[in-house]
């Protein structure tokens, strides 16, 4: 057993998004003209890395929930719908009432949760398997925000509304503060307090942890809840920075991106073991990617293709067999 | 006896449930029960159709396939590709989809069991990869006006049946789909392969124990889907007649709720084809009535979809806990 002297897991699991995104980013050096011409207007930086850190910040703020439910066991298939409902939602508040700002904030919020709390009680009391679970709010949840929205797209001229995605504090724009900031509240509160173990101790194995006094069910519940929570923040996002509420577009195929981003940043889909910095790493390099793509006249229909090939390799790269294939090559010299 | 009877609750809900959807419809609207409306039903669910086949073959084996509306997509521009552009004969064009469609299955297959990688993540991958695919091969929708697919496949060869005043043509489409039902059952109910599928889906290690070539199966069943989207994308374009890149999105999921209505157990080893088939019907019933109704928009579609297959999950989730 060499186990102890692997490095960290939150090192290795970091390595290979990083190293890919080094690549990714060497490539842009070498053959993206004005990929990293960045520059200063009324305080606020303009350029193609702003851009993906703005994008990349709606994954990663969902990726961040998505982790803990990945890390249970479990998956969410609805964030995308959820983001739709709480842009709807929030979009109707803006424009339909006097609402103040804040409580447009915390009725996304709500909304997220209460779809992903609806999610958790499907997989923990009635003990479905999450994708099935999640697949029911995926289907009906977009004609629940066309619901809201009466089939309309709402265009709003809230101001604190509107400015929440377009606006930017210490040259960043906002959305990745918000990211940056989720992550680190909860990259503490899992890491630095019990939590963090017990949701790995559910993902590795459940009964086990029901045996020896753990409420699993809680905290499979607590993670869906989480998750939905943060996929009305992206509905926040979202719907701020296009000023409108699309009911039928908005978080489209979002769960995919996430999912991806947060396989690629080392999670194990089958649970048990999760890293919050890898999932960031993951969602700014889905983003990179698809930019990457963009300014190489690859047309937003056809960067799918090269996508779905990146992230299988690095999922072949990252399986048990492969893994255990390198090991053996490597210790098969030793004594 | 029980347990038989059992067995045969979701498949006769779903049943019931056709029938007095019907016959809600009839006492609602005038003109629902005629031949008109029911033929539109085929037609417009025989593709549907020959996707929940293929995917009631995964479901039953215990996996899930994501790239059944991709596949589709790419299928249908492939065929209208081919023949508008590179004047391949349509007969031609649809046997090399129905390769093309066959491989891709089987390569998702392959991926997932020599790597031991979740088939809901391989398949994903195998979404976009279609999808990009089908865009790649032509970025817009090309309309097919080969003489041969208007006049032979969609005129010649549908069947007149004498029922109303100038009798009601049934397209070739819903044959394909009607043929491709009888023949799945078939497979499943009496040939090996068929049961290996349910015993895999059952349960893996027993199957290994019992002998049956796990690797095969699982092969076989990833190779049988791609085939069957392909054909639901042949039957799609035809039914269309154009191919469409951006087609069928999202339709994995017509495909699953069909089946998962249709009283497949979602974690495998217990369904069937038949039930697959009243699945498929239910949904386009509610469809047809949502039509009707007239001033309900089309997403109430989804969340009755969405509803239904929430309630047929619990019930299975009922009932499989009383077998405990």
């Amino acid at each position: 057993m060499t186990s102890f002297l692997r490095p960290r897991p939150a090192l290795t699991s970091l390595a290979w998004p990083l190293a890919a995104l080094a690549l990714l980013v060497l490539f842009n050096l070498l053959f993206t003209p004005g990929f990293f011409n960045i520059e200063l207007r009324d305080a606020r930086l303009f350029g193609t890395p702003i851009d993906i850190l703005n994008h990349a910040s709606k994954v990663a703020i969902v990726a961040v929930g998505m982790t803990l439910v990945i890390a249970t066991g479990g998956v969410d298939l609805s964030v995308g719908a959820v983001v739709a409902i709480a842009g709807a939602i929030a979009a109707m508040l803006a424009t339909r009432t006097q609402a103040p700002f804040p409580l447009v904030v915390l009725a996304a919020l709500a909304a997220g949760g209460v779809a992903g709390l609806c999610n958790g009680v499907l997989v923990t009391r009635l003990r479905l398997q999450p994708i099935v679970a999640t697949l029911v709010l995926m289907v009906a949840g977009r004609g629940v925000a066309q619901l809201i929205t009466d089939g309309l797209i709402i265009t709003f001229e809230h101001r604190e509304l509107s400015s929440l995605a377009n606006t930017s504090f210490a040259l960043l724009p906002i959305p990745a503060w918000i990211a940056i900031a989720l992550a680190l509240a909860t990259g503490l509160l899992t890491r630095r307090t019990a939590a963090g173990m017990f949701l790995e101790a559910v993902g590795d194995n459940d009964r086990a942890c029901r045996y020896a006094g753990v409420n699993d069910r809680a905290i499979k519940l607590a993670a869906y809840a989480f998750c939905g929570g943060c996929a009305g923040l992206a509905g926040l996002v979202e719907c701020s920075y296009i000023k409108a509420a699309d009911a039928n577009n908005a978080g489209l195929f979002l769960e995919l991106d996430v999912i991806l981003a947060v396989v690629i940043g080392g999670t194990s889909l089958s649970g048990g073991r999760f890293s919050i910095s890898g999932s960031l790493a993951g969602a700014v390099l889905i983003q990179t990617l698809t930019k990457t793509m963009y300014m190489h006249d690859v047309s937003a229909d056809v960067a799918p293709l090269p996508k779905a090939i990146a992230v299988l390799a690095v999922c072949v790269l990252q399986s048990p067999v492969v893994k255990d294939r390198v090991s053996a090559a490597f210790s098969r010299g030793r004594p | 006896m029980i347990r038989v009877a059992r067995r045969y609750v979701p498949i006769l809900t779903t049943l019931a449930l056709v029938v007095a959807t019907f016959v809600a419809g009839s006492l609602a609207y005038p003109n629902f029960a005629s031949a008109g409306v029911v033929r539109n039903l085929l037609v417009d669910n025989a593709f549907l159709a020959v996707a929940a086949v293929g995917a009631t073959f995964v479901i039953l084996s215990g996996a899930i396939d994501l790239s059944v509306g991709s596949v589709m997509a790419f299928t249908s521009i492939l065929i209208a590709r081919l023949i508008e552009h590179h004047a391949v004969h349509p007969l031609a064009a649809i046997a090399l989809s129905l390769l093309a469609g066959a491989v891709f299955g089987l390569a998702q297959g392959l991926i997932i069991d020599l790597f031991k990688l979740p088939p809901f993540l391989v398949t994903l991958a195998g979404m976009f990869f279609a999808r990009g695919a089908a865009f790649l091969i032509h970025p817009q929708s090309i309309g097919i006006k080969h003489p041969f697919v208007a006049n032979v496949l969609n005129d010649q060869l549908s069947l007149r049946l004498p029922f109303g005043e100038r009798g009601v043509s049934i397209p070739i489409t819903v044959d394909i789909a009607i043929v491709t039902i009888a023949l799945a059952a078939v497979v499943l109910r009496s040939t090996r392969f068929g049961r290996s599928v349910h015993a895999v889906g059952d349960d893996e290690s027993s199957a290994l124990l019992m002998g049956l070539n796990i690797r095969a199966t699982r092969l076989g069943v990833f190779t049988l889907s791609g085939l069957c989207s392909a054909l639901a994308g042949i039957v799609f374009t035809l039914y269309q007649q154009s191919g469409d890149p951006a087609a069928c999105k999202g339709f994995e999921l017509d495909a699953i709720a069909a089946v998962v209505i249709g009283g497949t157990l979602l974690r495998g080893g217990i369904g069937s084809v038949l039930g697959t088939a009243l699945g498929v019907l239910l949904l386009g019933l509610i469809q047809t009535i949502i039509t009707f109704q007239g001033d309900l928009s089309s997403w109430w579609t989804r969340i009755a979809v969405g509803l239904l297959v929430l309630a047929f999950v619990a019930l299975q989730g009922q009932l499989s806990k009383r077998d405990e």
